[in-house]
């Protein structure tokens, strides 16, 4: 091949993401500026950090040899109210979302009934299940029942939000159909939605239904009963191989749900 | 010059996908590959540059055996086969340039790839490349705006910056009109000839196999059953290698109204191409 | 079963019983919704051995009170918190960063079709993706504290740790549904492992990983109001404090700055999201 000079010799990637040459360039600047000012506001004592490592290091020896004997009687209390409150909330808030879901579905519902459930869907997703729970241990009092509260009003936002956006999604067509037949409203929901939305209800109970185990294992930390107050309990008390314990019981579990509720879901479709 | 010497793929389960396919394609040589789906057109084209594992069998090209390199040699054995992909098999997410640039992955270092930073000449050569299949002026575009057609040239120019002594072509007109098809194995068959390129081009119409290449290899459950000039191509051959069909008249149906003889005659035509 | 029986010489007449599922399925789905309710009944009564009604019927006496302390909210108090906002923001912000940092490595040691090893390295990959994702960032906070003392670093290892499985889920989820095409004719071009990454899957996966880190920067903001209850810095300190001392009327400020502070958050990963797609 002979050289041939009538082509460049350079070539620029031209840019893709920001185009304007203006914020090309602030752009960085802006990042630059923000990292100097949030880690310049960082108070980091640095002996109190050293001093933590060999507390690290204790953690995560008591991690890789987990103690599950001393404090067993705990362990079990906390893991048998974790889950039955996993439980009965997820079914209670699954039972109250239906309703709900299907008002804030806007091709079903009338404005003002989509409106009532579109606003309790938003203020249940709003708060967070901790701060919720904080509430609900002041008013109900410690205990697993202040978490069955809490898990069971997030779960109302959750799987009413998701429900209600499946049904606007089902066929549009399958429903006119069935509407054209001169089916009543109920009867509509029941031939016309309820086949297009009952496997992913399911799988959307599942689903939730790992999540609020997740949740309870927090939620225990402010009270609301379950692992967490165990788990709480065990790091105040700096006994870290019990705490190793309980964080490797979460996670088998929440592995063997998710386990189970992809192959439960797989066997329903 | 390529060699293929009893060449055989196994699966683990299941039938062979080739065996003892054995045949030599000199410089300058367009081989198209014929057969039925599954017949094993497109492993036997993988096993070439390995991107599947040949179970036996040896692969020449040139001196050097393909079959018993060590990663660092069978990269180094790739640069030097081009190939050209169903289609397109663009990185649809760079541009134009990039993908055409991508050809030289094999010839520079990491941090030069990974800057951006190609050497003066591989960029002089690129526009070359993209100035011979016609796309000078859409180079800074990105590969997902080009049509069908542009991206196989694409694609095409790519394979041609690695400078190749060899261009495996992997059924380059599936999801292409007839005409653009056409275009497009021109542009093949004249830049092997124009660079005395062997190829492999793996094809499923057999009309515009025909019309273009220089030797026909029909495969026939991963078996050779058939390798001499396109003419030579009768009825009997065509049940012997797809099985029985009224071959005429498939013909007349698979043939769009583009492709009618008038149209062939004036897609022929020099110039007709661009 | 057929529906359709016919005599010889007969006209077709067509059963007139119709049933949605065989009879047998029908029974399995009763057994299951029983079996369900059976199971609600038990966990509830389990759960509820220790429960004193007596706090639960005077439930709707507290809730006034507390509704009649909290309004209406100090909004004195706001100026107050504008730093604990400020820290809450870096918590996120830097979490994700070092979160994001941490992941992407992960993921394509995850990634079935990136790993060096299915074999050894990818179950060590999928483990750590595990950990990091069932345990909440505030269980995280809580160790974090225990560890290296309270404080805003706390706030931000354990937001990072936490985005870590987050991250690297969806990433490597992203990496394996690439084409595999593409990255094929890069192989085939000769190029290294590191080349065969950065040309035929980086571009790939790229608006997927802007979308997810912006995703859950969103998420890390709603989850650092809250970090402080345990003593990681932040908004939540203040929220802690407050309800400590029962100023139940700041308590009500401070929800409401979180609230707002959560909806731009959202609005605003929205928009970039919607952008880069």
């Amino acid at each position: 091949m002979t050289a041939n000079s009538a082509y460049p010799r350079r070539w620029k990637r031209p840019p893709q993401l920001i185009t304007t040459r203006r914020w090309r360039l602030t752009l960085p600047l802006l990042v630059v500026a923000y990292l100097v000012l949030a880690l310049g506001s960082l108070e980091i004592d640095a002996g109190r950090v050293v001093e933590g490592l060999s507390r690290g290091a204790r953690f995560i020896q008591g991690f890789l040899q987990p103690d599950f004997v001393s404090r067993w009687q705990d362990i079990r209390q906390g893991l048998i109210e974790s889950l039955t409150m996993t439980l009965t909330a997820t079914v209670v808030g699954v039972l109250i979302s239906v309703p709900i879901g299907i008002g804030a579905a806007h091709n079903l519902s009338p404005r003002p009934v989509y409106l009532v459930c579109r606003s309790i869907v938003s203020v249940s997703r709003s708060l967070q299940e901790i701060i919720i729970a904080i509430f609900l241990v002041a008013m109900f009092g410690f205990g697993p029942f202040a978490g069955f509260l809490t898990l069971a009003f997030a779960s109302i936002g959750f799987v009413a939000k998701l429900l209600a956006d499946d049904i606007e999604e089902a066929s549009a067509s399958q429903i006119e159909a069935i509407r054209a037949t001169g089916a009543s409203g109920l009867q509509l929901i029941h031939y016309a939605v309820q086949p297009q939305v009952m496997p992913r209800l399911i799988g959307l109970s599942l689903y939730r239904l790992d999540i609020n185990f997740r949740e309870s294992a927090v939620i225990g930390i402010v009270g609301a009963g379950g692992i967490g107050a165990t788990l709480n309990t065990a790091i105040d008390r700096y006994e870290y191989d019990s705490a190793g314990a309980i964080l490797l019981l979460i996670i088998a579990i929440v592995m063997l749900s998710e386990y189970g509720s992809s192959y439960l879901r797989k066997y329903l479709q | 010059m390529l060699t293929l010497n009893q060449l055989t793929k196994a699966y683990s389960v299941g039938d062979p996908a080739l065996r003892d396919v054995t045949f030599r394609v000199p410089r300058g040589q367009v081989v198209g590959l014929i057969g039925p789906s599954g017949a094993g057109k497109s492993t036997l084209i993988r096993c070439i540059n390995r991107l599947v594992e040949p179970s036996s069998g040896a692969i020449y090209l040139d001196e050097t055996d393909l079959t018993c390199l060590g990663s660092r040699e069978l990269r180094r054995a790739r640069r030097r086969v081009g190939m050209i992909f169903q289609e397109y098999a663009l990185v649809e997410r760079l541009t134009v340039m990039e993908n055409v640039l991508s050809g030289r992955l094999g010839y520079v270092p990491f941090w030069r790839s990974f800057t951006r930073r190609f050497p003066g000449q591989d960029i002089e050569n690129a526009y070359r490349l993209l100035d011979r299949v016609g796309l000078l002026a859409h180079a800074d575009k990105r590969a997902d705006a080009l049509s069908g057609g542009q991206r196989q040239r694409v694609g095409i120019a790519r394979a041609l910056a690695q400078e190749p002594e060899l261009l495996l072509v992997d059924e380059p007109t599936a999801s292409l009109d007839p005409k653009t098809s056409r275009q497009i194995m021109r542009l093949i068959t004249e830049i092997c000839t124009e660079r005395e390129l062997p190829a492999i081009v793996n094809i499923h119409d057999v009309p515009l196999a025909q019309q273009f290449v220089d030797r026909l290899v029909g495969l026939r459950a991963g078996r050779m059953v058939f390798d001499d000039t396109p003419d030579r191509l009768d009825e009997a051959m065509l049940t012997e290698i797809y099985g029985a069909e009224d071959w005429t008249a498939t013909d007349q149906e698979d043939d769009e109204p583009e492709s009618s003889s008038d149209a062939q005659i004036s897609l022929r035509l020099p110039g007709a191409s661009t | 079963m057929s529906a359709l029986d016919t005599g010889p010489g007969e006209p077709p007449h067509y059963s007139q019983v119709w049933t949605f599922r065989t009879p047998r399925a029908r029974l399995a789905l009763w057994v299951g919704w029983v079996a369900l309710a059976a199971l609600f009944v038990w966990c509830w009564q389990i759960m509820n051995e220790n429960t004193l009604w007596i706090f639960v019927t005077d439930a709707p006496s507290q809730a006034a009170d507390i509704g009649s302390r909290m309004f209406p909210p100090e909004l004195a108090y706001l100026p107050e918190l504008l730093m604990p906002l400020w820290d809450t923001l870096n918590i996120a912000t830097l979490g994700t960063v070092g979160g994001v940092i941490l992941a992407v490595p992960v993921a394509f040691l995850a990634a079935r079709n990136t790993t060096p090893s299915a074999l050894l390295i990818r179950p060590v990959a999928l483990f750590i993706i595990v950990s990091s994702r069932s345990i909440n960032s505030l269980i995280w906070a809580l160790l974090l504290v225990a560890i290296i003392g309270p404080g805003l670093l706390a706030g931000i290892v354990a937001i990072a740790l936490r985005s870590i499985g987050f991250v690297g889920k969806l990433l490597y989820e992203a990496i394996e549904e690439t084409d595999a095409r593409q990255v094929e004719a890069v192989t085939a071009t000769g190029a290294g492992r590191a080349q065969v990454i950065h040309y035929g899957i980086v571009p790939q996966v790229l608006p997927a990983f802007w979308g997810i880190s912006m995703f859950r920067w969103d998420i890390n903001i709603r989850e650092s109001t809250i970090l402080g209850l345990v003593g990681a810095g932040g908004i939540g300190m203040k929220l802690q404090s407050s309800i400590d001392t029962l100023a139940w009327s700041q308590v009500a400020t401070i929800l409401i700055v979180i609230l707002g502070t959560v909806v731009v958050s959202e609005t605003l990963s929205a928009k970039v999201r919607r952008a880069l797609i």
